[in-house]
């Protein structure tokens, strides 16, 4: 086996087991404590904010601050007026774009 | 068109536009496949059986810059520790067979979380899981097998379209809707300054999961009378 197929065996098995481990262990305890189902219900706020600051600011691993950010800005903008999610991909891909074409960065 | 049929077409539209925006990401990790020296099914391997982007990228880089099988799989593991976290928030709308929930894990993505997790009720959050991270899976592996037949050559073109703002504003756009509320404003800027500030310091990954650790210490559930 070459290293490449021991490391996705041994991935696959480790990714696999920590996406699961919540669903089988917890999913059908419909008796969980009332504070892990508050914070199941809140999780997502707090992951999201981190996902869009992460995906943002990084890139192969390193910090870079760059037209992103731009995209971004455009996005809560088109956001706040209540663009829908298609246009709002599509308004962050072009202000990014375009803001690489005439600062580029 | 009823309600519901209205809100699950929302919600497959944010389904599809995710998954959309991830497909330039597929390409890059088949061409990055190429460049590390994997074949075709190696790569169909990664992004079917270990399917979690940042992980496979993280392995592959590693893998191509010499680093030893338990480096690979060690960076891997830790860019991939916030679908533990993103498990817990689904567990509750994933109910069903051991079988079923078996099979749904292996979805258990970002997309597929941020979209299932943003709708209000269990049944819309497991139809918004399932949509995305089936959406997703299809078009990744697709676009992993295009990125290996294509060789690499995708060069500056994901920058030059501002594609990689898209996955940003993507999950910006699912956590719109919830910043109506104070209490979700506030522990979505906890989250966004932990995250910030952790960026530097620690391995990609757990500026995430120590994004919902804050909240964990915050312990905002103790707090009644405060609306979900």
């Amino acid at each position: 086996m070459s290293d490449a197929v021991v490391v996705m065996v041994a991935l696959a098995a480790g990714t696999y087991t920590l996406k699961a481990f919540a669903p089988l262990v917890l999913s059908n305890k419909r008796v969980l404590p009332d504070w892990i189902k508050r914070f199941a219900m809140l999780l997502p706020t707090p992951l999201l904010a981190a996902l869009v600051i992460t995906s943002t600011i990084t890139s192969d691993d390193q910090i870079i601050f760059d037209a992103r950010i731009v995209g971004v800005v455009a996005a809560m903008v088109a956001l706040a007026k209540r663009v829908p999610f298609v246009l709002v991909i599509v308004i962050a891909a072009a202000a990014t774009a375009l803001w690489r074409l005439i600062a580029g960065l | 068109m009823s309600e519901l049929e209205t809100l699950r077409r929302k919600i497959r539209m944010q389904a599809i536009s995710i998954s959309l925006a991830i497909t330039p990401f597929g390409v890059a990790f088949g061409a990055l496949c190429t460049e590390a020296g994997l074949g075709t099914w190696e790569a169909l391997g990664f992004s079917s059986l270990v399917f979690a982007g940042s992980s496979q990228f993280a392995a592959i880089t590693v893998l191509a810059e010499g680093g030893t099988i338990m480096a690979a799989v060690i960076a891997g593991l830790l860019l991939n520790l916030r679908s533990l976290a993103f498990g817990v928030a689904m567990a509750p709308s994933l109910q069903g067979s051991l079988l079923w929930r078996a099979i749904t894990s292996q979805l258990m993505i970002d997309e597929a979380t941020a979209v299932g997790s943003s709708q209000e009720s269990h049944s819309l959050r497991r139809y918004g899981y399932i949509w995305a991270g089936l959406s997703v899976f299809v078009l990744w592996n697709l676009m992993t097998w295009v990125g290996v037949t294509l060789l690499s050559g995708t060069g500056t073109l994901i920058e030059d379209l501002g594609i990689d703002a898209t996955i940003p504003a993507a999950f910006l756009g699912l956590a719109w809707p919830k910043l109506s509320s104070k209490e979700h404003q506030v522990i979505a800027g906890v989250g966004a300054v932990v995250a910030f500030l952790l960026v530097p310091f620690v391995p990609p990954g757990i500026p995430v999961i120590a994004a919902a650790a804050a909240v964990l210490l915050l312990r905002p559930w103790g707090k009644r009378g405060s609306h979900e």
